[in-house]
């Protein structure tokens, strides 16, 4: 499963061994997968609230840049997917769901 | 602050059709202590003051979990509070129908153990004819979606296999492998001598994985466990005593790892009478080593007591007789002799002369049992 590094076409989502959830009696979102899980802060938790199949990551970037006012974060969201895509927890398709990982 | 569990191991039962002489659960499985399974209420309570805890990883173990017939209801429930659920299983007499319902019920991911990579041999090491159950359960396993571990427990009588087994677990499209060199806790330390892999069996090993995940990348995750009795430092038990895990044994005992039922000077209290909140707080078993302060030398005024705490405590009472002292795999402890004399006893001996181990089985239970 090597991904490639995604550009802004790039539809990332998250894959399905893995699990987005709120961890109550810790106030933090967390990735759960088997045997793990990945404490996430409330940006990583918002990018992966939006990687839904059907946004590009260019369309990920101009979602948080306009709920947070800043400009400039589609960099900073490719290196936060890749990194969790090393780990199987991120898969990237293109736009119409043909996806670039076997 | 006491820290809060991530981690729940939730041993279903003891009964198991399978009789791995490596098996990690008490000798005396079969006695007493363990008969009175706990109810589905009583575990449905369990997870939910498990999720209240902290708890986000629930597995579902045993023995086999699969024996009891509550286990739909019972993932139901731990689904329902949001633990993410791993069923760790032999997959003996598993059906594709029980396994879909599983998923439909909320299960998140299948451990099923293999003893081997061919079935003659799995089948021995297992004492049961079961490989064959095995790899229809693991095709199945990915026919419905379930992310799926390919589990291996490592000894002297497969670890010659390991690069079949990888291959396997690649035919078989798992996300992970998990090479386990066999811990020697429950029936493993009995069957020890039987079990000890030689040192070049292990750098043997090692190779093999090393070359596997050069050539396979992320597409298998490759875990080895290491086999601690030949390292030079401990391995940070359990993340450390009593910080992130608990087990919970068939009939309600709530024990640090799964291993600590068998340290005798531990008071160990049960879900039947406690809260998990006041047995992880609280209870005797729980607050005996958690954190330093019970530390002696060398590890009281060692720098890795941060990295490694101490070491196993169960591995301190079965070799050295005491939890309370450091791990005798450490090469600073004063009894790492005995680890050294029970491997360098295993080098001098042909594979073929390893001794005979005994199975896991309920007789054997008994039979040690009154031996004491």
């Amino acid at each position: 499963m090597t991904s490639p590094a995604p550009d802004a076409a790039t539809v990332p989502r998250v894959a399905a061994k893995a699990r987005l959830q709120w961890d109550e009696v810790r106030q933090r979102h967390v990735l759960l997968y088997p045997e793990g899980l990945v404490a996430l802060n409330e940006t990583g938790a918002d990018i992966l609230a939006l990687c839904d199949g059907t946004r590009t990551v260019a369309g990920i970037a101009a979602s948080l840049q306009q709920r947070y006012g800043v400009e400039g974060v589609q960099q900073d969201v490719a290196g936060f997917l890749e990194a969790l895509a090393a780990k199987g927890l991120v898969v990237f398709g293109m736009p119409g769901g043909l996806d670039s990982t076997p | 602050m006491t820290p809060q569990p991530l981690w729940l191991l939730a041993e279903l039962t003891y009964r198991c059709p399978l009789q791995c002489p490596y098996c990690s659960n008490p000798l005396e499985f079969a006695g007493g202590r363990f008969r009175n399974e706990l109810s589905t209420e009583d575990w449905c309570r369990v997870f939910r003051e498990a999720k209240a805890l902290g708890v986000l990883q629930l597995g579902l173990s045993g023995g086999e979990p699969l024996l009891r017939a509550d286990l739909e209801q019972l993932v139901a429930a731990a689904h329902e509070v949001g633990l993410y659920q791993s069923l760790i299983t032999s997959a003996y007499r598993l059906t594709k129908d029980r396994l879909a319902a599983l998923r439909r019920a909320g299960l998140d991911h299948v451990q099923i153990s293999i003893q081997a990579a061919d079935e003659e041999l799995s089948n021995y090491i297992a004492g049961t004819a079961s490989y064959r159950d095995k790899l229809a359960a693991y095709r199945w396993t990915r026919e419905l979606g379930f992310p799926l571990t390919v589990n291996v427990v490592l000894h002297r009588k497969n670890l010659h296999q390991v690069r079949d087994l990888i291959r396997l677990a690649e035919s078989l499209g798992a996300e992970r492998i998990e090479l386990a060199n066999t811990q020697f806790y429950g029936w493993a330390f009995h069957n020890r001598d039987a079990l000890m892999p030689t040192r070049a069996q292990l750098d043997e090993g090692w190779r093999v994985v090393q070359e596997e995940r050069a050539r396979l990348g992320t597409k298998l995750e490759i875990v080895w466990v290491l086999p601690d009795y030949h390292e030079q430092y401990p391995k940070p038990c359990m993340g450390g005593w009593a910080r992130s895990y608990m087990t919970v044994t068939p009939a309600g005992e709530v024990w640090p790892c799964h291993a600590a039922g068998r340290i005798t000077t531990l008071k160990f209290a049960n879900v039947r009478e406690h809260a998990l909140e006041w047995i992880w707080h609280h209870s005797d078993a729980f607050t005996r080593f958690r954190g330093d302060a019970w530390m002696p030398e060398p590890c009281r005024s060692c720098p890795r007591k941060t990295v490694d705490f101490g070491g196993c405590r169960c591995q301190a009472f079965l070799i050295a007789g005491d939890a309370g002292v450091t791990d005798p795999v450490c090469s600073l402890s004063p009894h790492r002799h005995l680890v050294d004399d029970a491997v360098a006893e295993i080098e001098g001996t042909a594979a073929a002369e390893a001794g005979e181990w005994v199975y896991r089985a309920a007789p054997n239970s008994r039979a040690l049992a009154a031996k004491g």
